[in-house]
């Protein structure tokens, strides 16, 4: 059960990472990406296809595909979401669901139905692991992920706070029409943002194919994934969506103690149960409190009744 | 006699909030470094014509020109660019970031100038302390300094300031009063104030809308308590405006 | 009072009939037609029903679900499951449907108050988690399904002939609930909040049970559709019936005929039936196609064909907008 909750708190690097991006997209640029999950297996496809088809070696197909991902982002913002959001809060969300299903049959089109892995290329590393007092097996590559997710998170975290790009990001997020008083452009911003957002996705699917594989219909899986991770640790900070991905990856490896569909299932579970729970808070402070909220539907009945 | 250069243009300016058209065909020439202060009950059109000058809000026809150069259809942190800053109504500061980095976003994204955030807290000393405050913890006449001086970072060559005076105290809007008086002469302002007295006494041109339009432009020294009256309710008979 | 509103214009009477004359027509087709044809029609009946279901949501009551395979699986389950309890099937696809009202609207208080982007994804989530409890079945057998072998018992003919006068019925049927749901006061209201949620609840609207009316009906008419589908296809296998591809077909007629307007899920349902029948060789390639369109559509023709149509200037079709009389 220990060895459960270790992994789980790994693999919630790993949905850390995935989650950060979307977080970023509707946190910044107001924008639900439903197609960040397809995001995500195209970076692990690209990498993948470097390495099995153009021979590069791991580390290098990586560096290449991580910036190569930040183009795509910024180029889909600039042509896509741009215009996608100019119209109303429809537009985006079936923008993105056609733009997911072209990726995820395109994909399969190119590269087929069989599953890949990044597993096959780096070694020993993939089950090499080690040992801890009570016989816990510790997978090295799980937590070189983690840690890999760390620094990213953290980097994103200074960015975020200490440079002027961050900066003008947070305003942004905060306030459109004040930055642009500053003299930002939020057009700028908007890029930069989805440019990191799709580059994590796709540091995220390169983690996925690296511990698992990877399938061009695995994208929708991996949104929802993503979605419960940013629900669960609280939509705005950094922080908590580490602490999100967490979760949902703890809840997901104890789950799978009892069988492998109900670690998924519990992963579902957390999340609606979070998402319940959140919203009732809120329900309740929007009237002020849960004794008014009460108050206020007991007050509801006896008028009601009282009419009858 | 030599001519002011002409700062600010407005050229059949007309601006709608969906039908409701908020701006009728309006012209207003500002000059440099001239002191306007703009009147009028809420609902005239002040703040919407401050954020169509700022370029928060479309014209539906006319053009704007600054120094002579059209920039009608610049969007706002071009603008901010070409020189124009606005510190809107509300204030609008980033309340989860400090003072100091409100003032740093201004700074890194604004026009190079003698206004940095040394120089903007000497001229609003009550900053100073605040600096790593979060802005949203501030009052309202420390939060209407910081915005002023968010604005003067950005080294603007006209500055907009709209409602000063609201919500704020007497004390606390004398204090910005007196750091506003340092700028006159040196900086083309356009000023929307509730107080009539403190427009009157701040500013060297009084200008006051009603439904939209101009209805009065004069020197408030010259102006009569009843000329100013009738076009803040739009009663009309506007006298001619008349310059000193 | 005299009544203010104008009355149907020609133009729509015209169309009704051209509608009722089809009708007649589609009756009596398998009469005449191949085993093929009606096949191909029953099935775009089903999309025809889909269409105006997602319309109805997203149209009408601004509710963008990318979950309603929820209630075609579960439909498609809860007809397994009746089946199996000696139900005869033909019965059991619209009880089963019927049951899936239940769970609608158990659903609604949770996903109704959620904004829109949650609520699209949450409803998708709330697919999925219906889909991995309905997989723990043992009936079910995980991924392999299980087929509906009562439905065996009948001959091929008569089965397929029967499923096809069922869709036609229940689509026509659907077709004129919705007509009548939004010419009258529930069209009206959500209308209203479709245009201005808060306008529309400060004159006194109850948006959560307009919102929750059309949730629910939205979702048993899925889940009929979800139903006869199942009828046709005999086999339930929880990928395919719990399957993002069926909102995904939803969105795409809706948005390329035309959101919120009558007749727009109907042409959508017919060009999308169309495409698939033209192009469906080409696999993962049409499908890819298909996404691309609805992109295009999305960003440069948001109001579909009907929105083209209107473009030049013509009155829409078989609008739901109420005219009101005006000069003497």
């Amino acid at each position: 059960m220990l060895e459960a909750l270790i992994q789980g708190i790994l693999l919630g690097g790993y949905y850390a990472v995935l989650a950060a991006g979307l977080s970023l997209m509707f946190g910044v640029v107001r924008f639900i990406n439903l197609a960040h999950g397809d995001m995500a297996v195209l970076g692990a496809m690209i990498a993948l296809w470097l390495v099995q088809d153009v021979g590069l070696g791991v580390g290098l197909a990586i560096a290449l595909t991580l910036p190569a991902m930040a183009a795509l982002g910024w180029l889909m913002q600039r042509m896509i979401f741009e215009r996608a959001l100019r119209g109303g809060f429809l537009i985006p969300i079936l923008t993105t669901i056609g733009l997911g299903a072209a990726l995820q049959n395109g994909m399969f089109g190119l590269f087929g139905s069989e599953t890949k892995s990044l597993g096959a290329h780096i070694g020993g590393l993939s089950w090499a692991s080690w040992e801890l007092p009570g016989s816990i097996f510790l997978g090295q590559l799980p937590v070189y992920m983690f840690l890999t997710a760390i620094v990213v998170l953290g980097t994103l975290h200074v960015v975020l706070t200490r440079t002027p790009f961050g900066r003008a990001v947070r305003a942004t997020a905060t306030d459109a029409d004040a930055a642009a008083l500053c003299g930002i452009d939020a057009r700028r911003v908007h890029r930069g943002a989805a440019a990191i957002a799709v580059a994590l996705a796709g540091l995220a699917g390169i983690f996925l194919a690296l511990r698992a594989q990877v399938t061009p219909f695995a994208g929708p899986m991996l949104l929802i994934f993503a979605f419960e991770a940013v629900v669960i640790g609280g939509i705005g900070s950094l922080r908590g969506t580490l602490i999100g991905g967490i979760a949902l990856g703890v809840a997901q490896a104890l789950g799978g103690l009892i069988s492998p569909q109900f670690s998924i299932l519990a992963g579902h579970v957390v999340f609606l149960a979070v998402l319940a729970w959140r919203m009732s808070q809120s329900a309740a402070a929007e009237r002020g409190g849960w004794r008014s909220a009460w108050a206020a539907l007991t007050l509801k009945r006896q008028i009601t009744r009282g009419k009858s | 006699m030599t001519e002011a250069k002409v700062a600010l243009a407005l050229s059949g300016a007309e601006g709608r909030h969906g039908q409701l058209q908020a701006i009728k065909p309006l012209m207003l020439t500002i000059a440099e470094n001239e002191v306007v202060a703009l009147i009028g009950a809420n609902g005239a059109g002040k703040t919407t014509l401050m954020r169509m000058i700022a370029g928060l809000h479309p014209f539906a026809a006319g053009a704007l020109h600054l120094f002579g150069r059209d920039v009608t259809a610049m969007s706002a942190h071009e603008r901010v660019k070409a020189g124009i800053a606005l510190s809107p109504e509300g204030r609008r500061l980033f309340g989860d970031m400090t003072v100091r980095e409100n003032l740093m976003i201004a700074a890194e994204n604004g026009r190079r100038g003698d206004w940095t955030i040394a120089t903007a807290c000497d001229a609003f000393p009550q900053i100073t302390p605040l600096l790593d405050r979060p802005a949203g913890g501030l009052s309202g006449g420390q939060r209407q300094a910081v915005a002023i001086a968010r604005a003067l970072v950005v080294n603007p060559s006209v500055l907009l300031l709209d409602e000063v005076s609201l919500g704020l105290s007497p004390a606390a809007v004398d204090g910005v009063y007196q750091s506003l008086a340092a700028l006159r002469g040196k900086m083309t302002m356009v000023v929307v104030e509730q107080d009539l007295t403190r427009a009157m006494n701040f500013a060297g041109r009084l200008i006051c809308m009603a439904e939209g339009v101009l209805e009065l432009d004069g020197n408030p020294a010259v102006l009569t308590r009843e000329q100013i009256t009738n076009a803040y309710f739009g009663i009309h008979k506007t006298t001619e405006a008349s310059h000193a | 009072m005299k009544n203010l509103l104008l009355p149907m214009p020609q133009a729509d009477r015209k169309l009704i009939w051209a509608a009722a004359a089809a009708l007649a027509v589609l009756a009596i087709l398998p009469s005449f037609g191949s085993a093929l044809v009606v096949d191909k029609l029953t099935y775009l009946f089903i999309l025809i029903m889909f269409a105006t279901m997602w319309n109805l949501l997203a149209g009408y009551a601004g509710l963008v679900s990318v979950g309603q395979q929820a209630f075609v699986g579960l439909g498609g389950y809860a007809m397994v499951r009746m089946v199996e309890a000696g139900l005869p099937p033909f019965p059991a696809i619209f009880i089963a449907a019927l049951s899936t009202g239940v769970v609608a609207w158990i659903l609604s208080w949770f996903v109704l108050r959620m904004k829109a982007g949650e609520f699209a994804i949450a409803t998708w989530v709330i697919a999925e988690a219906i889909r991995a409890m309905v997989s723990f079945d043992p009936i079910i057998q995980g991924e392999t399904g299980t087929s509906i072998t009562a439905l065996n018992a009948y001959a091929p003919e008569m089965r397929r002939l029967t499923i096809y006068l069922l869709a036609l019925a229940t689509a026509t049927l659907m077709l004129w609930a919705s007509w009548k749901l939004l010419q009258g006061h529930t069209g009206a209201q959500a209308q209203a909040i479709r245009d201005d949620e808060e306008a529309a609840a400060s004159v006194g609207i109850s948006t959560f049970q307009v919102k929750q009316r059309i949730y629910i009906l939205a979702s048993i008419g899925c889940a009929v559709a979800g139903t006869l589908w199942l009828a046709s296809a005999i086999t339930f296998q929880p990928r395919t019936s719990f399957g993002v591809q069926w909102s995904v077909f939803m969105l795409f007629m809706v948005l390329v005929g035309g959101i919120g307007t009558f007749i727009g899920p109907i042409l959508g349902a017919l060009l999308f039936f169309a495409l698939q029948e033209i192009f469906g060789d080409f696999g993962a390639w049409y499908l890819a196609g298909v996404g691309i369109v609805a992109i295009l559509f999305a960003l440069y023709l948001p109001n579909g064909i009907v929105g083209l149509w209107l473009d030049k200037g013509r009155d829409e079709p078989l609008s739901m907008r109420k005219r009101i009389q005006t000069g003497r």
